[in-house]
């Protein structure tokens, strides 16, 4: 064990942090201001999501880390370790064995169940901020549930580009009231919000926490002739041929080599463990030897 | 202040709390489920669970109003030493704590404003037992419906429920037992089919 308090934060954060989770179940979609503390990583690298994972970490939970999806990357494996030392929780690159997800950009391709917490980290919450620099004005749209500078927006996009172009932070509006910021997941991942478990998410620079309880209606804004679509590239997993999964294009040479793999690195490797094997992926036992 | 109020805090009070606020979390995050929520030992006649919610959730910084009976010397000693939380008037408190008939009416307590309604009043109500049947809940965190042994006068989670946004969020303590209703639960009668 180490010389910090358990999960890092002193208490009275952490009761704060709690009253602000709280809150924020109770008014879905609703950011709730909270003191952002200062955490031994730099703004940018998930210092939010820690706080609420630090608040909400008990010592029988089992954490894992992912950012983009994979488990392997270096913010993820800093976060994971920085609660393998301050809170000496056990850690996971599985998703059905975790009971608290911190994520970065992604929700993972499993279904989750109720008995577990997603946490994401959030940089910019606020959905409308990109539209209204000022936050005394957007918390005056969203107290007055005023979002047609959204529509106005998707409807840019239409006029533009032939099809709503927004593709990740895809703006959502949640049990017909709050408008809210998904935080940076493709657009893919949007139908994945209506969940068994329960979402928090922390932006610490921002200093903002929201949450969606379990089973909580999720919309993503579109229009009647212009449907919402969760796309992803129209392509199967190079490595285990996954038809389901949202994919990351890798760049394999100067020449234009290139191939498409699923981002979520536990969920390839698991259908690869299987068996499944895709167009440029070599058996699993083969690429061991 | 007699030396009993020093008694009856967390005894791990880290690990308690953290405990503590996954059973506060998962009750309200789950309307009409029921969480065990243990570790601390107010003075009567506050309960176990809530006790718990009170170390788990109030500081310095949280107004609380003690109703009724729950406004007795004991527990003001216990929470100035283990809460520090200042006992005030049912209007400016934070969190209420008393049995149903004690915190009546749910008038004048905070509801938040339109541009914070988180800042609102969160009431911890001690009932003699929590179960299911009872009324029925539907909203976030429902998957179908639930249900929730909740106080007889079922209008006055309707009508708080119709101020969403704001509104006030209860817990229900019995026991070592916590249920929730946050603001956004639709509470009926009927089964509406």
């Amino acid at each position: 064990m180490s010389d910090y308090n358990f999960a890092y934060l002193d208490e009275q954060t952490k009761r704060m942090i709690r009253r602000a989770i709280l809150k924020g179940l109770a008014i879905p979609g609703y950011q709730v201001p909270f003191a952002s503390r200062e955490m031994p990583m730099p703004y940018g690298w998930g210092t939010g999501g820690v706080q609420v994972s630090a608040a909400t970490l008990t010592p029988d939970d089992t954490l894992k880390v992912i950012d983009q999806g994979a488990d392997d990357t270096t913010n993820a494996v800093s976060i994971r370790k920085f609660f393998e030392r301050t809170a000496n929780v056990g850690t996971t690159e599985e998703t059905s064995k975790a009971s608290v997800i911190q994520t970065r950009h992604r929700i993972p391709e499993e279904d989750l169940r109720e008995d577990q917490i997603l946490v994401y980290q959030v940089p910019i919450p606020e959905p409308l901020r990109f539209l209204e620099p000022s936050e005394v004005e957007t918390r005056k749209m969203h107290s007055l549930e005023e979002y047609g500078l959204m529509h106005v927006k998707l409807y840019e996009d239409i006029a533009q580009h032939g099809a709503i172009a927004t593709s990740y932070a895809y703006p959502v509006k949640v049990e017909g009231r709050y408008v809210m910021d998904p935080s940076p997941i493709p657009k893919f991942d949007n139908p994945k919000m209506e969940m068994a478990a329960i979402q928090l998410f922390g932006a610490g620079r921002e200093q903002r926490i929201y949450a969606l309880p379990p089973y909580t209606q999720v919309v993503s804004l579109d229009f009647e002739d212009y449907p919402f679509e969760a796309s992803k590239a129209e392509h199967a997993c190079d490595l285990c041929a996954a038809e389901d999964s949202y994919l990351d294009e890798v760049i394999m040479d100067d020449a234009g080599g290139r191939m498409f793999v699923c981002s979520d690195t536990d969920y390839c490797a698991s259908r690869r463990k299987a068996g499944h094997v895709g167009a440029q992926g070599t058996n699993l036992e083969e690429d061991a030897a | 202040m007699r030396a009993d109020a020093l008694k009856g805090g967390f005894a791990d009070a880290p690990v308690d709390a953290a405990h503590g606020f996954r059973a506060a979390m998962n009750a309200m995050a789950r309307p009409g489920y029921i969480e065990t929520l243990r570790g601390a030992v107010p003075p009567a006649p506050v309960s176990v669970a809530a006790g718990s919610l009170l170390l788990t959730l109030c500081d310095p910084e949280t107004p609380l109003y003690l109703a009724g009976a729950h406004d007795c010397q004991d527990m003001r000693d216990w929470v100035a030493f283990h809460i520090g939380a200042p006992v005030v008037a049912r209007q400016e408190a934070l969190f209420v704590l008393g049995a149903w008939d004690a915190v009546l009416p749910l008038e004048g307590y905070a509801l938040g404003t339109s541009e914070y309604p988180d800042q609102s009043a969160t009431l911890i109500v001690e009932m003699d037992a929590l179960g299911g049947g009872g009324a029925i809940l539907r909203g976030p965190g429902i998957k179908d419906t639930a249900t929730l042994s909740l106080p007889d006068d079922i209008s006055l989670f309707q009508r708080n429920a119709t101020l969403f946004p704001l509104g006030l969020d209860f817990f229900f303590t019995a026991g070592d037992q916590v249920a929730a209703l946050p603001r956004t639960t639709k509470v009926t009668h009927e089964e509406v089919v």
